[in-house]
């Protein structure tokens, strides 16, 4: 499935707008540069050559060369990932948390003011720009109470550096992870208060689809009799919501969670936008407007990649938490 | 007696749309949906005559200033009327919505049909190729295509097309796969109809109900991600009205605290997207009884 996608990529970047080249120029160069260029990027070549080119190099990690400055995609794709696999982590758990949190509400109050206004919510959610949203909470808690900043990741020369003993270095590109490591907690601090704002735009409006699927789950899940028996031996509510009945109803969660991570990766693309998030959504919208084609079509495979690899994890933790399921 | 009559001819002319309000939530879901969906549409079509002042005009008035009684929703940083932008702003996105819902419906449901009911090495080879494409981010797919093609409401309205066929694809699969097996049209096989006949006649009215809700759905998402190409500079010009643009230039005005510029195109959004997300609601509420179990 990853080699169509790839191929339907190569179509749509390569072969679809005619000539890449002459579109990044607008047309507007002498033949000489735009012969050099093609040259340099390989793009002279038979298209057939440069597809098997496209793939071996793929399989190396190598993503070609960047029509704007020449520089290796791969290498750019890799440091604006991390980012990217930030903000996408902390949405979901966002999402998802509430999403579970309003539809065992919304079940345990079925049909009642309480659930109704929850499944309003959730239907808002699915009709509200995630751009927007972004701009509403950058206004609120950025513009108005000045308690969150509305841009970047962390204000410059504070980049956490991860974990440093002698000539030993790591660093995962997780700013939150790589401040705990090298043992900052006011580095901490501040990569969670810039990254809270983008997180809680993208996670809220992921966060319809969850509490929907949780509150039908838990809606049957609440009527069966394990649930009755467990009631019935006096266990707290709060136990047997959330021990007992979540329990078996987060299943269909947890394949949605690998379901909705391509919607989550389409709205961190318009989230990283919206707050200056160097991910690589912003990556790829800022290298649109360079007309940088190479850049666009390595910045799309790795997302695709990277949404085949997740649903992979998805499906075998899935087989690890439900026992009828054997790989 | 006689409203019983006019009703009984009414639900002739229009039908089942009468009978809505009996049907409960999702009844009410769909009436309240069109009611928002008509206004915004027909909010767009009047606003020539409504709109206080001319919406692409610059220097209207003083820039950026809050709203007021001369303007009622404030003016933004070119001295635009908010208010009149507001009121014919929707024109490009529903064009592109309904440009991509009728590619959609032109691509999708014919090759849904034939190739489920033909089936085979074409059935799955389209198979394969629409469910990576429905796996993958279907915002990042738009964007590529539409960088490609370049800036247009019909490069717009392609590249959300592209990414939205496969779920008509899917859906109309699904069903073509388990009424090709039924008594009916194994009767009509045998009755020697044509392959068309079969599809046209008797198995695409069993479809369509699916298909309207996916349609809904899909005018909802294509109003979203039109919002969103604008959003990333992907849009179509700059002097024509567009709630999308609006919110993109918006977002620079921000820190000086310009709220009404994004709010009322950004709410105009919401609504429009909200219609036509509770037709989606009510009508597979309806349709398929069973998933709201």
């Amino acid at each position: 499935m990853i080699l169509i996608l790839l191929t339907m990529v190569f179509v749509v970047v390569r072969v679809l707008p005619g000539d890449p080249v002459l579109l990044h120029f607008e047309k507007r160069a002498d033949p000489a540069t735009i012969e050099a260029m093609r040259q340099r990027l390989g793009l002279d070549k038979p298209l057939l050559n440069q597809f098997f080119d496209y793939f071996i190099g793929l399989f190396r990690g190598d993503l070609g060369k960047s029509m704007w400055d020449y520089s290796s995609v791969s290498q750019q794709i890799f440091s604006a990932f991390p980012a990217t696999l930030e903000l996408a982590i902390s949405s979901m758990i966002i999402a998802v948390l509430l999403g579970i949190f309003l539809g065992v509400e919304a079940s345990k109050s079925y049909n009642k003011p309480q659930d109704h206004v929850i499944r309003v919510f959730g239907i808002v959610t699915y009709a509200i720009p995630v751009f927007f949203l972004g701009m509403i909470l950058q206004i609120i808690f950025g513009v108005g109470l000045h308690l969150l900043p509305v841009g970047g990741r962390i204000y410059p020369t504070m980049e956490p550096l991860g974990l440093n003993i002698g000539n030993f270095h790591f660093s995962t590109g997780l700013y939150t992870v790589d401040s705990l490591l090298e043992g900052s907690i006011y580095k901490f601090v501040e990569s969670l208060r810039y990254l809270l704002l983008p997180s809680l735009t993208l996670g809220l409006v992921l966060s319809g689809v969850f509490i929907r699927l949780t509150r039908s789950n838990m809606f049957e899940t609440l009527r069966l009799d394990f649930v009755t028996a467990a009631r019935a031996r006096g266990l707290k509510e709060s136990t047997v919501t959330y021990g007992y009945a979540l329990r078996n109803a987060f299943l269909p969660v947890l394949t949605m969670m690998g379901l909705q991570f391509a919607a989550l990766l389409g709205g961190a693309v318009l989230t990283e936008t919206t707050f200056s998030w160097p991910g690589l959504g912003r990556y790829i919208v800022d290298r649109i407007n360079f007309r940088d084609y190479t850049a666009i079509q390595g910045a799309v495979v790795v997302f695709g990649i990277f949404v085949s690899i997740v649903s992979l994890a998805v499906d075998l933790l899935y087989a690890y938490l439900d026992p009828r399921i054997r790989l | 007696m006689k409203s019983k009559i006019k009703r009984s001819m009414l639900s002739k002319i229009l039908p089942g749309l009468v009978s809505l309000e009996k049907r409960g939530l999702a009844g009410w879901l769909i009436i309240f949906g069109a009611i928002l969906v008509g206004i915004i549409v027909a909010m767009n079509l009047i606003s020539p005559w409504i709109a206080p002042y001319n919406p692409s005009a610059i220097n209207v008035g003083q820039p950026l200033l809050p709203p007021n009684s001369q303007f009622r929703f404030g003016t933004n940083d070119l001295g635009q009327d908010v208010l009149s932008r507001v009121l014919s702003g929707g024109g490009i996105m529903l064009q592109v919505s309904i440009l991509s819902v009728i590619v959609c419906l032109v691509v999708g449901v014919p090759l849904g049909l034939s190739s489920s009911y033909a089936g085979g090495v074409i059935d799955r080879v389209f198979c394969l190729i629409m469910d990576s494409i429905y796996a993958f981010p279907g915002l990042v797919l738009a964007i590529a295509i539409a960088a490609m093609l370049g800036r247009g409401v019909t490069n717009m309205a392609l590249s959300i097309a592209v990414v939205y066929i496969p779920s008509y694809f899917r859906v109309i699969r699904s069903q073509v796969l388990s009424i090709k097996e039924m008594p009916y049209v194994e009767a009509a096989n045998a009755a020697g109809s044509r392959s068309r006949t079969v599809l046209l006649r008797y198995i695409l009215p069993n479809v369509v109900p699916s298909i309207v809700i996916v349609a809904t759905v899909n005018f909802a998402d294509a109003i979203l991600t039109a919002a969103g190409l604008t959003f990333i500079g992907l849009g179509v010009s700059v002097d024509i009205p567009d709630w999308g643009w609006d919110l993109t230039n918006g977002q620079r005005l921000l820190p000086s605290g310009a709220w009404w510029v994004i709010a009322y195109p950004g709410l105009m959004i919401i609504l429009l997207a909200l219609g036509f997300t509770l037709i989606g609601e009510g009508l597979s509420e309806l349709l398929n009884p069973r998933l709201e179990q």
